[in-house]
């Protein structure tokens, strides 16, 4: 494989580009998606709702932000459910979400600090590490 | 870019492909295929992550979890219980001895905590095999910046202000060296990487060179550009395979990139580098044997000056480097070198990479700032000596260390401090050992070791070390006389004072310093005619203390020649005309009964 040489342009380029896949693993994130993915989350369209948020990170190039799963949190009649978290703040619960549900929660609540009413069940969250 | 939401760092260092990582990253990646995982999660191959004690490892992010010796048996329950549905599976977490309690997260864990990564910063963090990821943590911003915006000189005395000193054993001031390769005019000139990690024990210059070779590529590249050489050259083991063979593919990614051969990023500076793999003679570690060795001949030092730096390899000024050197240089030009020298003591900046091994709780790859105690490495870090023994001695600095008692454990570790003590830095080993640990049959180790590794060229060495064995053996048969120990020190100075090269010249280190902090136990050996620590054979009565002896009969299962006699509740005895002086009884008795 032969590429055209790089110019400093190119290498601080190359550092954005890659920056988001390095910055996961360094801490210091702004905010946290959690995915509820018990087996009635998956089987309620958990996994949607994984893909729309990842593809959102991906094509707005956003790296303070990470997703994390986590279990069934006890309320399967409402999955899917994800819990949004903007550091410093107490996390937030959304119940009955759609792939437009969570897209409009990642502009909302992640983006502008405003969290969504009309989806939201409840602050507070479970643990995980 | 792809966003994955979670990225599984598992360790590819030497240690963790031995206990089958490898094998373990295919389990995993077919088992997240299986799941539907394949597109969220992503595997990630690193260099060594430094806890080897507890390999294979795999930490996740984004959370920073730590697993320990996983195997592919686990993998299906882990992928469905964290991967899919979140829950960090605690049974494989670490657990901590001092306080039993698991500490799930990598920054948690003590081994980590006193740690500051400078040389190895990227350990772990990045794939060792993409020069992107490494670009992307800041990777060759140095090497633009001095290409750039500094002069050869500016980036001399930039590593200057630093007080980076070799980290290869002697500890001469890399700004200095670098400063007197830019003086003279003969051209062309070379830089060398010194891989040839040669001590016992030692596995520094390997990980660096697993886990982040364009560190060591980039260094290079900016003292080729500091004394206007445009070749450099790494010598490395050819028994390191692996860092061989990540070396290449870093090369052929850097010069794909054109930050390896003609006109660099565009700046008019030239810079190629090959590889030399060794054939791994201890010698030829030395710099000039090392250069000899290059140009194809028999690797022997030579009498300095002229120094490498006037007159090198093919007698052309040459600056040779350590590996762990050349990976501190990019952040110093990228941060100054005033950052650098912020951390360690007045003679010795920054950090320091030590190989930790022998009987300590973690075994493993450890980078702390200069000046830190040896209790604070033996205790804090390595988790203490196992399985209820004392700590006796740590070596440091190979075969020609010494090894230092427990009275010093306080020193604080730099150049200067180990120097005081009649010890030296070496590269970075740190062998510990407990109280079953004979110091004269150590001494007597390591002083066989430098006679085989001889290069045979001056007498003090080759004939001299070769007398120093000779009484150590008598001393260690039991035919010692107490005038052999001050035979052995007067011995011992002379070759250290009349050696050629710096392997003769400390030498006599492990000799000198046992007899300096453990001249009882020559003592024991030549007037007692016992080994305290019931190692030397010939000094071992082979007897049953029927007191001590709880009649359990580990001894005679362990005996291979049905020497012992036992019955269940009577003493074992030993029959002295079967027993071959194997010493499987005293290894297997646990109350210390057989002296």
């Amino acid at each position: 494989m032969v590429m055209a040489k790089l110019t400093i342009e190119d290498l601080k380029r190359i550092k954005e580009e890659v920056r988001s896949t390095t910055a996961l693993r360094e801490g210091g994130f702004r905010a946290r998606i959690n995915i509820h993915m018990g087996t009635c989350g998956i089987a309620a369209g958990a996994r949607k709702l994984m893909s729309a948020v990842l593809k959102e990170i991906e094509e707005r190039k956003i790296n303070d932000v990470i997703v994390t799963t986590s279990g069934c949190a006890g309320l399967c009649s409402r999955e899917p459910m994800a819990t949004v978290e903007i550091l410093g703040k107490p996390p937030v619960k959304y119940c009955d979400l759609n792939e437009d549900k969570m897209r409009e929660i990642f502009t909302q609540h992640i983006l502008k600090g405003e969290m969504v009413e009309a989806y939201a069940l409840a602050r507070g969250s479970e643990t995980t590490y | 870019m792809k966003t994955y939401r979670t990225h599984l760092m598992v360790c590819a260092g030497t240690g963790c492909v031995s206990c089958g990582s490898l094998n373990l990253k295919d389990h995993l990646e077919s088992e997240l295929k299986a799941r539907g995982l394949s597109d969220e999660v992503r595997v990630v191959i690193t260099g060594c992550n430094g806890f080897c004690a507890e390999g294979p490892i795999m930490v996740v992010y984004p959370e920073g979890i730590f697993y320990k010796k996983l195997t592919p048996d686990d993998i299906p329950f882990l992928v469905e219980e964290h991967f899919l549905k979140g829950r960090p599976v605690e049974k494989f977490l670490y657990s901590e001895p001092t306080i039993k309690e698991k500490v799930p997260l990598l920054k948690d864990i003590p081994f980590f905590q006193y740690q500051v990564l400078r040389a190895l910063r990227n350990r772990g963090l990045i794939d060792a095999e993409n020069i992107d990821e490494y670009i992307a943590r800041d990777g060759y911003a140095a090497l633009s910046k001095v290409l750039f915006s500094m002069t050869p000189e500016e980036v001399t005395q930039e590593i200057k202000i630093s007080g980076l000193r070799g980290r290869g054993g002697a500890g001469f001031p890399t700004g200095l060296k670098w400063e007197e390769g830019r003086r003279y005019n003969s051209f062309p000139k070379y830089v060398i990487c010194n891989g040839d990690e040669g001590d016992p024990g030692a596995f520094m210059d390997r990980s660096v060179l697993e886990a982040d070779p364009h560190s060591v590529l980039e260094g290079m590249i900016i003292c080729g550009y500091a004394l206007d050489a445009h070749q450099g050259h790494i010598y490395v083991r050819a028994e390191y395979p692996l860092a061989i063979h990540r070396l290449n593919i870093a090369i052929e990614q850097a010069r794909n990139y054109g930050l390896l051969g003609k006109d660099i990023l565009g700046s008019g500076f030239d810079f190629d580098i090959s590889i030399y793999p060794g054939a791994g003679a201890f010698v030829c570690g030395e710099s000039t044997a090392l250069m000899y060795s290059l140009e194809g001949k028999r690797g022997m030092p030579r009498i300095k000056p002229p120094r490498s730096t006037e007159a090198g390899l093919w007698g052309q000024p040459t600056v040779l480097n350590n590996v762990e050197t050349l990976a501190n240089v990019p952040p110093i030009l990228l941060k100054g070198g005033e950052w650098f020298a912020s951390l360690g003591t007045v003679g010795s900046k920054g950090t320091k990479v030590f190989a930790l091994t022998g009987t300590v709780n973690n075994v493993g790859l450890i980078e702390v700032p200069m000046g830190t105690t040896l209790q604070t490495i033996v205790y804090d870090i390595g988790g203490g000596i196992p399985e209820k023994r004392e700590f006796k001695a740590v070596q440091i600095g190979g075969p020609s260390g010494a090894c230092l008692p427990a009275s010093l454990l306080n020193i604080e570790v730099d150049f200067d401090s180990l120097d005081e003590a009649g010890a030296m830095m070496g590269s970075g080993g740190l062998v510990v050992m407990n109280d079953s640990t004979c110091m004269v049959d150590t001494a007597r180790f390591f002083t066989d070791f430098s006679v085989d590794e001889s290069c045979g060229k001056c007498v003090p060495c080759r004939v001299g070390m070769k007398v120093m064995l000779n009484i150590l053996n008598r001393i260690v048969e039991g035919k010692g006389e107490m005038e052999d120990i001050e035979r052995l020190e007067r011995l011992g100075h002379h070759i250290k004072e009349s050696s050629h090269c710096g392997l003769g010249k400390t030498a006599p280190n492990p000799v000198l310093s046992t007899i300096r902090y453990f001249r009882n136990e020559y003592e024991a050996h030549i007037q007692g005619k016992r080994c305290p620590a019931l190692v030397c054979v010939d000094l071992i009565q082979f007897h049953v203390d029927q007191e001590k002896c709880k009649m359990c009969g580990l001894c005679k299962k362990a005996c291979p020649m049905e020497a012992i006699t036992w019955e269940k509740k009577t003493p074992a005895n030993i029959t002295i005309e079967k027993c071959i002086r194997c010493r499987s009884c005293i290894q297997a008795c646990k109350f210390r009964a057989i002296e």
